[in-house]
């Protein structure tokens, strides 16, 4: 039967050729495909990254940009090797960090315990979720007085900020995440017998990762804008600090030196995430 | 140990999906459930095993599940339903995790039932890497490592190809040969339901009832699909279950 069709095919091509050679010619089928599939290109990211740095500074040798508008990039690294060299980095770079690190693991333990809350109880979600849903929008930097007044004006206070602004969208992410676990997989639990807390261990907060995982990116985005914000607004050491001193004298190296510093910070936190996401996430394939 | 639903009814809001099914799965054999899509089949097997609970009648377990039961009702579903967050092993591993076994006692379990599955080489596999047929395979050695007094088999085959299809299906008899296994196994493909079944029950279009029981005594092993006596049987549960497919195709799915 496969030879019958096998012999018929080329049949009746060569009877339509004797009819019109020109206009029947054979020619090839157009691609129409490819193209919507981001794939890795890492070199694009840093070449840009060079190619900007590289004008600013052809710019500001050249006079192009005078250095009362935009500091040049030769003299901002000559700002960070001193602040390297005189050990003053890590006088504001530590407690940086120390604050990012406590406020934004407090966000993120309550904003994933409240968001499997949501997702897994209806009067949580109930209760909750609209709750949340009202403290998104609420400019968080704007309750730094406040935390001050309930946490006292050193660290508390910043990792209450801290904390705060991670935890909405913690919470968001999470129980979207967990929303969107394949119900036939829990429903395969309960099948098995499995207790409820097997079930939530090993079935819905594995399969909620990923949405919790990119909900890190945003969130921890946030963590470092809010960090800044704290410390400009009452700390003697810190990065925020540091930039709001630059600022006020006008010092623009130093200033540009401090936002390059968080711009790094961002870049550090972001790799950092790819590499748990790439650990945890690695059945993806 | 049988498996029995009493006069059960079913219904998701207010749509009947089972009228006054009363059935009976012995033990030692697999009882088919064929019928039209929409019929309510699944939801039968879902009562079967507790995963839902009938508006009325009952679902009973006729006998004590064999010793060393770990999940007497034991499901294997149409789309596999594996953790894709876990190796083959892990998936198999997961069912055990919750009984007080040591790990070695579990790592044997988890070693047996892969080579009573051919599986031993894909241990370590992920889901993603495995055919859809394979998927199967570890589903099946998941729902045998919890030794099962039943398999409630869910359209098992159904997502698979035709060629995979008989390559299951085949091993489905070679195991039922060696271990007796019960099963209910519900299916909307009549060559599986004469191939697998002991007996088989046509259930109607929605609400699902049952409209006729056949039995089918030739033993597993020696049935070929060419088998003058099969093909017979398969003519008439067809005849039996055209009008209700044509039927059921014509009707609006308010669900």
């Amino acid at each position: 039967m496969t030879d019958a069709t096998l012999d018929a095919a080329p049949a009746a091509p060569a009877s339509a050729r004797t009819g019109a050679p020109a206009a029947g010619a054979p020619r090839p089928v157009p691609f129409r495909g490819g193209g919507f599939q981001p794939s890795g290109r890492a070199w694009a990211g840093p070449l840009l990254f060079v190619l900007l740095i590289g004008i600013w500074e052809w710019g500001s040798a050249s006079g192009w940009i005078t250095p009362l508008t935009l500091p040049r990039p030769s003299a901002v690294a000559a700002v960070f090797g001193e602040l390297w060299a005189s050990g003053r980095l890590w006088e504001h770079l530590g407690p940086s960090l120390g604050r990012l690190a406590v406020g934004s693991a407090l966000g993120l333990a309550a904003g994933i315990g409240v968001g499997l809350m949501i997702g897994l109880f209806s009067l949580a979600r109930a209760g909750l979720a609209p709750l949340v849903a009202a403290l998104f929008p609420v400019p968080k930097i704007a309750l730094l007085p406040l935390f001050v007044i309930w946490f006292g004006i050193d660290e508390a206070s910043k990792y209450a900020l801290i904390a705060f602004g991670v935890f909405t969208p913690t919470v968001v992410a999470t129980y979207g995440g967990v929303d969107n676990v394949d119900r036939s997989l829990i429903r395969m639990g309960q099948s098995f017998g499995l207790s409820w807390r097997s079930i939530v261990l090993k079935i819905v907060l594995p399969g909620a990762a990923p949405a919790i995982l990119s909900g890190m990116r945003v969130s921890l985005a946030i963590a470092i804008i809010l960090l800044v914000a704290a410390e400009m607004l009452g700390a003697e050491h810190g990065v925020g600090a540091f930039v709001l001193t630059a600022g006020s004298l006008y010092d623009l190296e130093s200033l540009f030196c401090g936002v390059a510093i968080l711009s790094a910070l961002g870049l550090a936190v972001s790799f950092l995430i790819g590499r748990l996401e790439r650990r945890l996430l690695d059945w993806r394939g | 140990m049988d498996l029995r639903l009493d006069a059960v009814s079913h219904a998701y809001g207010g749509v009947e999906v089972l009228r006054d099914v009363t059935l009976e799965a012995p033990a030692g054999r697999i009882t088919c459930l064929v019928g039209p899509s929409g019929c309510g089949k699944s939801t039968l097997l879902r009562l079967l095993g507790g995963l839902e609970r009938p508006d009325a009648g009952r679902a009973l377990m006729l006998g004590d599940p064999p010793a060393g039961s770990l999940n007497p009702l034991t499901y294997v579903f149409q789309h596999f339903a594996l953790l894709p967050w876990r190796t083959v092993a892990g998936n198999i591993r997961l069912v055990l995790e919750d009984h007080p076994l040591s790990r070695a006692e579990r790592d044997e379990i988890v070693a047996d039932v892969l080579a009573r599955t051919r599986l031993t080489d894909f241990a370590k596999a992920w889901p993603r890497q495995l055919s859809g047929g394979m998927r199967q395979r570890v589903a099946i050695a998941r729902a045998l490592a919890a030794r099962p007094a039943v398999m409630l088999m869910d359209e098992p085959l159904s997502a698979l190809d035709a060629q995979t299809r008989e390559l299951l299906m085949d091993d489905l008899v070679a195991l039922w040969g060696r271990e007796r296994f019960t099963a209910v196994y519900v299916t909307h493909n009549l060559a599986e339901a004469v191939r697998l079944g002991h007996r088989i029950a046509v259930l109607s279009r929605r609400p699902g009832q049952v409209r006729e029981i056949a039995e089918i005594d030739t033993p597993l092993e020696d049935r070929r699909p060419d088998d003058p006596a099969l093909v017979a049987v398969q003519a008439d549960l067809w005849r039996l279950l055209r009008e209700e497919a044509a039927d059921a195709d014509r009707e609006l799915t308010g669900a």
